[in-house]
């Protein structure tokens, strides 16, 4: 999809602070001189081409339960076993390949520390291969958006 | 933080996203059992003690030309972690930015950073600015790229509550990701 000039600035001027008000998408018409039903059209055409994937939160990691990042070292030929393993698991998101001797990288979600263990030892258990912990130990990161380069 | 079992259900509701309409937070606050006016001042609740740690358009990378995204791993001496984590937050091509722990002998690395460009020469260059600039040439680095995806989607925060509210969770819509790599 062509993106026009409003999609643009819908797409990088409202991901940081995105308006808690009773008619959200009139603020942000009246802000950017056009009608609401055209910042409604534009952002419902962002939805459909996946140039968003949501206008909402992103939650402060370990905010709510605990979480880790979770790496395993896992032999090429055993790769797609041990991710469908790992998938399955419901309190498991961001399962990915990266090209390292470590090469399966995942983040998992728990209510507390005990229940975020027994998980590590379920999949160690159902794999067969060791997982290390990465818990966060500090964030220094100060979530502002994604300045996207728009211009090619 | 959270305070009750209806800033649960709020959460659930919106972290699949806010319907884009007229009154969105109107339809949120229907589907919960608040008023529109509840719904809003909760969110601002939550976003001002910080659990909401960014409210708005969440972008996809990869459908936006940003194909190739790197894990860059560094290993910094714990003196100095604090002060290089800060400073190369502040850079526009970070994106997400933590220490966790080393496991010696087998992974030295405590500091993690993500970059996320348009090709992975693009990566290259902005790692190698960010180096010069942030005087971390003399630090051993790994620079991981994703290679296959194999699951992305939300963090199921509603799920976390069963049993504190009897269970009285509303099924939490999956596909995108709100937690970012915890």
């Amino acid at each position: 999809m062509k993106l026009s000039p409003l999609h643009k600035r819908l797409l990088n001027d409202f991901q940081q602070d995105f308006p808690l008000s009773s008619a959200p998408f009139n603020e942000i018409a009246q802000q950017l001189g056009v009608d609401e039903e055209q910042v409604l059209d534009a952002f419902a055409e962002l939805t459909e081409c996946n140039a968003i994937s949501r206008i909402g939160p992103v939650i402060t990691p370990n905010a709510i339960g605990k979480s880790a990042l979770v790496a395993m070292a896992i032999p090429d030929h055993d790769l797609e076993r041990v991710a469908a393993v790992v998938s399955a698991i419901p309190q498991v998101n961001h399962n990915y390949e990266r090209e390292n001797r470590f090469n399966l990288w995942f983040v998992l979600i728990a209510e507390d520390k005990n229940r975020l263990d027994e998980l590590v030892a379920r999949i160690e258990l159902q794999t067969g291969y060791s997982a290390m912990v990465l818990p966060m130990l500090a964030d220094y990161f100060i979530d502002l958006g994604f300045e996207l380069d728009l211009h090619d | 933080m959270i305070e009750d079992a209806k800033d649960f259900a709020l959460i659930a509701a919106v972290q699949a996203g806010l319907p884009v309409a007229a009154r969105p937070y109107a339809l949120i606050a229907e589907k919960i059992g608040l008023t529109e006016g509840q719904v809003l001042e909760r969110l601002q609740r939550l976003r001002q003690c910080g659990l909401i740690k960014r409210w708005g358009v969440v972008v996809q990378h990869r459908a936006l030309g940003y194909r190739a995204n790197a894990m860059i791993v560094m290993d910094i001496p714990d003196s100095q972690v604090d002060q290089v984590g800060r400073l190369i937050s502040r850079y526009d091509c970070v994106n997400l930015c933590y220490q966790r722990p080393r496991y010696p002998g087998v992974w030295p690395y405590n500091l993690y950073c993500m970059i996320h460009g348009k090709s992975r020469d693009a990566v290259w260059v902005q790692w190698q600015h960010l180096q010069d600039e942030c005087q971390l040439q003399a630090y051993p680095f790994e620079m991981l790229f994703s290679a296959r995806c194999f699951k992305q989607r939300g963090a199921q925060y509603a799920r976390l509550n069963q049993g504190a509210t009897n269970g009285a969770n509303p099924q939490i819509p999956t596909s995108n990701p709100v937690a970012a790599y915890g």
